[in-house]
């Protein structure tokens, strides 16, 4: 992919991420940053990448080094985003 | 750029692309979207929940499936390690604890992306950015930024959970020059990164050496002088950098998940920050710089206070009144998460209804040390969410409330912000309590200011009651006296 084409799906995406977060209700804005900070894990996909190709060991146990990380952050952050919402209750007694 | 999913490892930045692959990272970052879009109310949250780990797995498959793993047992267990070490975070840590848990998941995402850079640069055969016989210089810059805003967030969120376990002392520290300083670092990583990506493939390593120690200083540096009542806005902020240092690594690898990953959490981030600094009516550019409270910032901090008449009330006169009331406003603050007093204090609100009495929360954006921070608490305490206001929807109630319950709050109920302009939280919008028929004001002792350090005129009023103790032991005192 293009330079170009890779800027703008960012863009595009910066938008779409102004106008969704904007719609997120202040009562659930620490869910949001637990959320956000499992999601921008993604960048694991990097780490599997450098793990799995041969050519470099350092290379290789950064990027090993990377994904413990990553799944310490993708588990933890979901598992803890899980536990806050499911305290969340509406008055249904 | 996606060429790294081509098997051959010297294509160049620019070679084929398998669109079905491109189409399943697209995929992820539109569960990614959605993820975010559940949390619009408590109702769907927890399916968006669910849609950010369908696309996290959808990411993590595709990336295994397309490459030829050489070493898919260490990977395995690189992946086993962390997850029990997350999930085990995630179920023991109190919801106390919940800013600096942030703080240290933040300091992961910034490491992560460091090591994934650096791993880059090593290795740029198996990213497909190898042209000819180095990395382009496009994909030189766009490592070289990745691996100096990861950087920053990884030291800049470490000195953030440091402060905010307590680990380190909250209060600012100020370096005499910090500014010149801090320009001249930042200065220091741009021009380094400029020649990283113009040098020959020999010249290369110590310049990314050099940006990637100066880009852990500078997080070090900015986040040392921003004191305790600021910590929401640098939460909001390092959550912001780890969005776009997962962007910045998403443009040197050419995906798609990565990139739109990086965006949302950056705007989320940035956004959070804004609303906090719009609730303390700071700029952005001055919680930066550092230092609310402890330097030269505003008149009203500095003159000897003079010894004002309060009225001091005991648990039992609380109750009384309280039970005598129609309709209370609690206004929680940092000082019920210290005390851990939300399940006492749901206890009262349990026993007041009960009684007929009507109880609301009030909660200020910037109460506690993160965005939201008071609502996961109440929620914790199982307060339905539907009792609990921000400050514009309930701030014309406290004209019709009985009771103004403060609990370990100051900042946001102190009428200097509407009248004194040489207070330095001026301006900041704050709960009309002084407009409620009573206001009983927890508060461990009269010593203390808020941390802005300015003195509050709701101690003094006439209709204020001023319960001095922990909040928790005050407020299980109140539940005692009303059974």
């Amino acid at each position: 992919m293009d330079f170009i084409s890779i800027l703008s799906i960012f863009v595009l995406a910066c938008f779409v991420g102004y106008y969704v977060v904007w719609s997120v209700t202040p009562a659930l804005h620490t869910p949001l940053m637990a959320v956000t900070n499992a999601i921008s894990s993604v960048i694991i996909v990097g780490g599997l990448i450098a793990s799995a190709e041969a050519g470099s060991d350092v290379a290789k146990w950064l990027g090993l080094a990377a994904v413990v990380l990553a799944s310490v952050n993708i588990f933890g952050g979901f598992a803890v985003t899980e536990r806050m919402l499911a305290m969340y209750k509406k008055k249904d007694k | 750029m996606l060429s790294f999913l081509a098997p051959a490892a010297d294509v160049g930045a620019h070679g084929p692309v398998n669109p079905w692959v491109a189409l399943a990272y697209l995929v992820a970052g539109v569960f990614f979207i959605l993820a975010l879009r559940g949390l619009s109310s408590p109702a769907t949250s927890r399916a968006g929940n669910r849609n950010g780990m369908i696309g996290m797995a959808i990411a993590v498959i595709t990336t295994l499936v397309t490459h030829d793993i050489a070493n898919i047992v260490e990977i395995g267990i690189a992946i086993f390690l962390g997850g029990i070490i997350g999930v085990t975070i995630a179920r023991k840590i109190a919801m106390t604890a919940m800013p600096e848990l942030v703080a240290g998941f933040h300091s992961l995402v910034g490491l992560a992306a460091v090591l994934v850079g650096w791993a880059a640069y090593l290795n740029p055969g198996a990213f497909g950015l190898l042209v000819g016989d180095g990395i382009s210089a496009v994909s030189k810059v766009e490592m070289g930024l990745g691996i100096a805003i990861g950087a920053i967030t990884f030291s800049g969120s470490v000195i953030a959970f440091a402060k905010l376990s307590g680990k380190m002392s909250g209060s600012p520290i100020l370096l005499p020059g910090r500014h010149v300083i801090n320009l001249g670092v930042l200065g220091a990583i741009i021009v380094l990164t400029a020649l990283f990506a113009l040098a020959g493939p020999a010249d290369t390593l110590p310049l990314i050496v050099a940006v990637t120690v100066l880009a852990f200083l500078i997080g070090f540096l900015l986040i040392i002088p921003i004191g305790g009542a600021d910590m929401p806005v640098v939460v909001s902020m390092l959550n912001s950098y780890s969005g776009w240092a997962a962007a910045a690594m998403g443009f040197t690898l050419g995906n798609t998940a990565m990139i739109i990953t990086g965006a949302l959490v950056g705007s989320s981030g940035a956004i959070l920050s804004y609303i906090m600094c719009r609730a303390m009516n700071r700029s952005f550019i001055s919680v930066i710089a550092g230092g609310f409270g402890a330097d030269d910032s505003g008149g009203g901090s500095g003159e000897p206070r003079e010894q004002r008449p309060y009225k001091q009330g005991s648990a039992a006169d609380a109750a009384y009144m309280l039970e005598q009331a129609e309709k209370v406003i609690i206004i929680p603050g940092y000082g019920m998460a210290v005390a851990q007093a939300q399940h006492a204090l749901r206890e009262m609100a349990d026993l007041l209804e009960e009684r007929g009495v009507e109880v609301k929360y009030a909660i200020h954006p910037v109460a506690g040390r993160m965005p939201g921070h008071m609502n996961v608490l109440l929620a914790e305490a199982s307060v339905e969410y539907d009792k609990v206001f921000e400050l514009e929807d309930i701030n014309s109630e406290f004209a019709q409330a009985d009771v103004a319950f403060i609990i370990g709050a100051n900042d946001v109920v102190n009428p200097a912000a509407k009248t004194d302009k040489s207070s330095p939280i001026y301006g900041m919008p704050v709960f009309d309590v002084d407009k409620a028929k009573q206001v009983f004001f927890i508060k461990r002792s009269m010593g203390g200011v808020g941390y802005a350090g300015v003195d509050n005129d709701v101690f003094y009023m006439d209709q204020t009651m001023m319960l001095l103790s922990d909040a928790k032991k005050m407020v299980e005192e109140i539940v005692k006296a009303l059974d």
